[in-house]
């Protein structure tokens, strides 16, 4: 079994224009930053990328938006972003907003092999357009279905080369839903260990999700808020 | 009249021992500094953390590691990730106490809009549908006017909704106030602000005695 690639290009390479990718990452915590690069490098277009946020100008998947890469974004919060706010006004961009749980939600029905949930949010606003409702105790519920995706782009901490992944901090997120979600997972990481040396107890996805690997160097991981405490604080 | 600081204040005192909270940008994440002493209250991060510590030290910033405003922040000890489904999960099953949110407006029935201005602002809900669809007490900080000079409180929202009949309060510089089957009703006055001042600028229906006491706090 290997599925390690030599490089984030060589496990994009066959990612084809009309593409649906899930993207992971929270702000820009916990992206798959030399997936990215490497997409952005391959020119690949007319992609739907489903992603809580898109990056911003020059970071992220702000970076494939600037290359008129992305078809549709699929998102609940892209506030950071002037060129998508740029594209989405033209009308070059197709956009669907949806709340954040749902969209957490979704991605993991799918890695769990259910076609759809159940959600309170966004009943009665118009995330509920042209959606079956249904009422449990009471509550009203919409139906949302699972998503997929032809590949799941995921930052993990740590692999071992089976592709055990283990998460660092909030760089969590979406990233083991996306994961789990994908037809072909590409999980890109920080450091590969040994079949052994990640705690058995402690691994946040197993292997069997985990397609393709790809050791990450140098990484950027840009902050957008840098706050601090001061001593008078 | 309440500054940020006086409304967060005044928000801190639905805090109860042992309450898991969800603070929202803005306003609501100054609640954080007026947890009363000796009082154990865990902070729910929606990007995936319980028990969100202060800012960290200039330095010791972890990009991994930042709240949903994304803001560095720190842990404390007890702190818990977890993925973003688990995070909507508590959220979606009650299990966080008292969320806390801004708004742009409030409806008298306790519907809230805070996430679009069409043909203007184009962000997103983020976590605020989710949140507003399933938590058990929603405290809504805002401005009691906007920038024009207009009503944030109102008969209808005006702005695409959030969630249905959800508030069970919301504090303004001007107050505080609840909800009956009428509209909005004040509890309490900012200090040095009447009843009439209020009313004044209060578009949906306001139940007031007029002899509402002023706001303290202990």
């Amino acid at each position: 079994m290997n599925k390690i690639y030599a490089d984030a290009d060589a496990a994009v390479a066959d990612i084809r224009d009309g593409a649906t990718l899930m993207l992971g990452g929270f702000g820009l915590c916990g992206i798959p930053e030399h997936c990215i690069a490497a997409l952005v490098r391959t020119g690949v277009r007319d992609l739907t990328c489903i992603s809580n946020n898109a990056g911003v100008d020059d970071f992220g998947i702000g970076l494939m938006l600037k290359g008129r890469q992305v078809r549709k974004m699929i998102s609940s919060y892209v506030g950071e972003n002037a060129e998508f706010e740029r594209q989405l006004l033209s009308g070059e961009l197709e956009v669907e907003l949806i709340p954040q749980g749902t969209l957490a939600t979704r991605c993991m029905a799918a890695g769990y092999g259910m076609p759809a949930i159940f959600t309170p949010a966004g009943v009665g606003t118009e995330v509920a357009e042209g959606k079956e409702t249904r009422v449990f105790g009471g509550k009203t519920y919409l139906l949302e279905m699972a998503f997929h995706a032809d590949f799941a782009l995921v930052k993990a901490w740590k692999a071992d080369r089976l592709g055990n992944l283990v998460f660092k901090a909030t760089a969590r997120n979406f990233n083991p839903l996306m994961a789990m979600a994908g037809k072909i997972t590409i999980a890109e990481v920080e450091e590969l260990v040994e079949p052994g040396d990640l705690d058995a107890n402690a691994i946040h996805v197993p292997g069997i999700y985990v397609h393709r690997l790809v050791v990450g160097t140098h990484y950027e991981k840009r902050i957008e808020q840098r706050t601090v405490r001061t001593p008078n604080s | 009249m309440l500054d940020k600081n006086g409304i967060a204040r005044t928000i801190a005192r639905e805090l109860k021992d042992g309450y898991y909270v969800n603070l929202g940008i803005g306003i609501p994440t100054l609640v954080a500094n007026f947890i009363p002493e000796g009082m154990e209250v865990q902070l729910q991060s929606e990007n995936g953390l319980l028990g969100m510590g202060p800012f960290p030290w200039e330095g010791s910033e972890d990009p991994d590691l930042i709240n949903a405003g994304k803001q560095t922040i720190t842990t404390l000890p007890g702190s818990a990730f977890f993925d973003s489904a688990m995070s909507f999960g508590m959220i979606r099953s009650g299990k966080v106490d008292l969320t806390v949110l801004g708004a742009m407006e409030v409806a008298e029935n306790g519907d809230i809009a805070n996430w679009k201005i069409p043909g203007k602002m184009v962000k997103g809900m983020g976590g605020a549908m989710d949140l507003v669809a399933s938590a058990r007490h929603i405290v809504v900080a805002m401005q009691h006017v906007n920038k024009a000079g207009e009503s944030k409180l109102l008969p209808r929202c005006t702005l695409p909704i959030t969630g249905l009949a959800c508030v069970r309060k919301v504090v303004t510089e001007l107050g505080v106030f609840g909800f009956d089957e009428r509209g909005f009703v004040l509890l309490e006055r900012a200090p040095g602000v009447s009843a009439d001042y209020i009313r004044e600028r209060t578009l949906g229906h306001l139940s007031s005695i007029g002899q509402e006491p002023e706001i303290q706090w202990a």
